[in-house]
């Protein structure tokens, strides 16, 4: 059981504010870890770090067996990051910044339709400018986006926000789906009823620190 | 598990509280001294120009703080790269420094210039090749310094800054055959900011004392520039420690500020 | 370091991309070309075009609104960058920082081109300016929007983030240009033979100009899109 993501002590500013004030964190392959905790408590930032995009200012962080503190690009286009923001052109439709993204990506513009369709992005969407979409048929989209590059280690901010009942199933379904096949899922979310549900452990940050860790769900632990 | 010692970002020796040291007090009073004697031979002991009368006094100004500026410049174009390469607070502040000390002795420059304009030519200003590559160079760095001037995350504000520091110095030379070959065509040369190799024994003592007086006085500032900054650094750092400190404490129910 | 195409392909795709968006929201064409027109016609208005100063000051003014809108179209090209986190997904693409830069330099040249050629239109016309010498002009266009583009981008993608990017660009843009308008308008009046001298030197301190620059942006472009 080797771990995905391995943090020591690792601190991490914004700016001069230290969002990850010490975190601890082992993630092993095949697993689904929930992180929980309040608004500001430094998730994004942790999914951030673990990303390759936000340096650590102390401490250690190996990702995918590479050292973040010695570079932080080698890991990038291994992992899939689902954010705040959109990672879409406004004003590009569906299928041009599918396209667009999966060959930035070094993956074909084919692995970005079957991404469209396994979120289940009607074809009638896809010639229109991700502007006039609604916020949860977006949502879908930014996630095609990150699968279609097909990451060894998802990254999900509030992956069930904005989305309805419908799509959080699938969002369930693809995350199962994902560590069943040998990825790794680090997943924020606020929807603990239905988050705990989907995953393996969960452990709660807050103030920058891992809390405490909550065992494996009696019900999901399926293949650890 | 929770609580883990994380090592300060900075474990300092105890901070100095000022920017002086006998290093500088030194230098100092060497760049008094120089001041001292460009300012005597400059102004009484040397002799007028055959030609440019009392006017090569200003010059005995012109050309030292020019220099000093270009040096300044210098420092920030090297720090700059350094910056990018290293990565170190060294660099960061050494450039910043130098640009900021650089836009002032350049302002001087051109204050100067427009001065030695006026009584030389009647007019504060004309498009003579130097001073109007000096006019571009201020405002670049002027925009340099407004860059600075936008708080920031300090890695992101040093590459910000790093970037200018690279992009404005190689531009020097092409403003300056760009406006040479412009004004080249319609008219001479001046003496304005060149050491005429004619000039006679106190006029030349002047000038380079003046010179030294002016490197020495560049130096001095930088010297004490660069270690208000580095105190400004340090000054956060403290408080870095202290928001690390807060920050652990957001978790306990007890002083939760936020939900 | 990445695996998936070089530095070409990317700048092929993100030029691609820039252009392909710019087809869709027409900003270039429905905002910043009529700007420049309009400025045109506000030189007209403030030099008689009577006394023939305007016709004197031609290559000039239009290289001044050349560059007033090059401001503009890299304000747009950039903000469409710091927006919605792309510039979180550009670096997590693994594309190669040089070819994002060399992709948005193809992109803006290739727009500038094109307003500077439906301005030089409006120069004939609203100016009555007769053209002469035309390859000297067509190196000259190129060479300079090259530069324009290649300084720009720099800058463009360091301003892209800050809340005072608008006023900030110009400060840093412009006095680096500087260059670049001198000997754009010296090159132009060469060749439209108002100056008696050879504007071929004009043209090599352009192209110096732009190769200084797309150097320089190809190797800042990583530290840019890092840390800035």
């Amino acid at each position: 059981m080797s771990a995905i993501v391995h943090l020591r002590s690792a601190v991490a500013l914004i700016g001069r504010f230290p969002a990850l004030a010490g975190v601890d964190l082992d993630v092993h392959s095949g697993e689904i870890l929930l992180l929980r905790g309040p608004n500001g408590a430094g998730k994004t930032t942790l999914l951030g770090v673990c990303a390759g995009l936000i340096g650590l200012t102390t401490g250690e962080a190996l990702v995918l067996g590479e050292d973040l503190t010695t570079n932080r690009r080698a890991v990038r286009r291994r992992v899939g990051l689902l954010g705040h923001d959109s990672f879409l052109y406004q004003d590009l439709s569906v299928v041009e910044n599918l396209d667009f993204w999966s060959r930035a990506a070094a993956a074909t513009v084919a692995d970005g339709r079957a991404a469209l369709d396994r979120l289940g992005v009607a074809s009638r969407l896809f010639e229109l400018p991700v502007h006039s979409l609604s916020a949860g048929q977006r949502r879908r989209v930014s996630f095609a986006a990150m699968i279609c590059r097909r990451p060894e280690l998802w990254l999900l901010d509030e992956p069930h926000a904005g989305l309805d009942s419908a799509g959080r199933d699938l969002v369930d379904g693809l995350m199962a789906e994902a560590a069943t096949s040998g990825a790794t899922v680090l997943f924020a979310s606020h929807e603990l009823d239905r988050a705990e549900h989907v995953a393996h452990r969960s452990v709660t940050i807050s103030g920058g620190v891992i809390l405490d860790e909550t065992p494996p769900s009696s019900e999901t632990r399926a293949d650890l | 598990m929770t609580t883990t010692k994380t090592q300060s970002a900075s474990n300092l020796s105890p901070a100095p509280t000022g920017t002086g040291s006998r290093g500088t007090r030194v230098l100092g009073g060497f760049a008094l001294v120089f001041l001292v004697i460009a300012v005597a031979y400059g102004l009484f002991i040397s002799p007028a120009d055959a030609q440019l009368g009392n006017t090569i006094r200003i010059i005995y100004m012109h050309v030292p703080t020019v220099m000093a500026a270009y040096m300044a410049f210098i420092i920030t174009a090297v720090s700059s790269g350094m910056y990018l390469w290293k990565r170190t607070e060294f660099w960061d502040l050494l450039g910043s420094s130098g640009a900021e000390i650089g836009v002032l002795f350049f302002a001087v420059t051109i204050v100067d210039g427009a001065l030695w304009g006026k009584v030389t030519w009647g007019v504060f200003w004309r498009w003579e090749p130097r001073l109007t590559t000096s006019a571009v160079l201020l405002i670049m760095y002027i925009g340099y310094l407004a860059v600075r001037a936008i708080p920031a995350d300090p890695r992101t504000r040093a590459t910000r800054c790093a970037i200018i520091g690279i992009v404005a110095i190689v531009n020097v030379p092409i403003v300056h055959k760009a406006v040479d070959w412009w004004r080249g065509l319609h008219q001479g040369k001046t003496v304005l900011g060149t050491i005429d190799p004619e000039m006679g024994g106190t006029q030349l003592f002047a000038m380079y004392s003046a010179l030294i007086a002016g490197l020495l006085v560049c130096v001095w500032l930088l010297i004490h520039r660069f270690r208000a900054g580095f105190l400004a650094e340090r000054a956060s750092d403290l408080g870095l420690d202290q928001a690390l400190e807060e920050r652990r404490l957001e978790s306990s129910p007890a002083t939760g500020e936020d939900a | 370091m990445s695996q998936g195409g070089g530095v070409l392909s990317d700048a092929l795709l993100v030029a691609r991309k820039d252009l392909l968006l710019e087809r869709r929201a027409k900003i270039g064409l429905g905002q910043v070309l009529p700007f420049a027109i309009l400025v045109l016609l506000l030189f007209a208005f403030a030099l008689d075009p009577d006394r023939g100063i305007l016709k004197l000051a031609t290559p000039g003014l239009f290289w001044v609104t050349v560059l007033f809108s090059a401001v503009l179209t890299l304000q747009r090209s950039f903000a469409l960058e710091a927006e919605d986190g792309i510039l979180e997904a550009l670096r997590l693409s693994g594309m190669s920082p040089a070819g994002i830069y060399l992709g948005k330099v193809t992109a803006l040249t290739i727009e500038l081109l094109l307003l500077e050629a439906v301005l030089v239109l409006g120069v004939a016309v609203l100016y009555d300016t007769k053209f002469l010498g035309i390859p000297l002009l067509f190196a000259i266009a190129l060479l300079a929007t090259l530069g324009i583009a290649g300084a720009g981008a720099v800058y463009g993608a360091l301003a892209a983030r800050l809340r005072s990017r608008e006023t900030l660009l110009p400060l840093l843009l412009l006095p680096l240009l500087a260059p670049v308008l001198i000997a754009a308008t010296r090159g132009c009046e060469v060749s439209l033979e108002r100056e008696a001298m050879s504007g071929w030197p004009w043209a090599a301190l352009l192209g110096i100009f732009a190769l200084v620059y797309l150097t320089l942006g190809s190797f800042l472009f990583r530290p840019l899109l890092e840390d800035a």
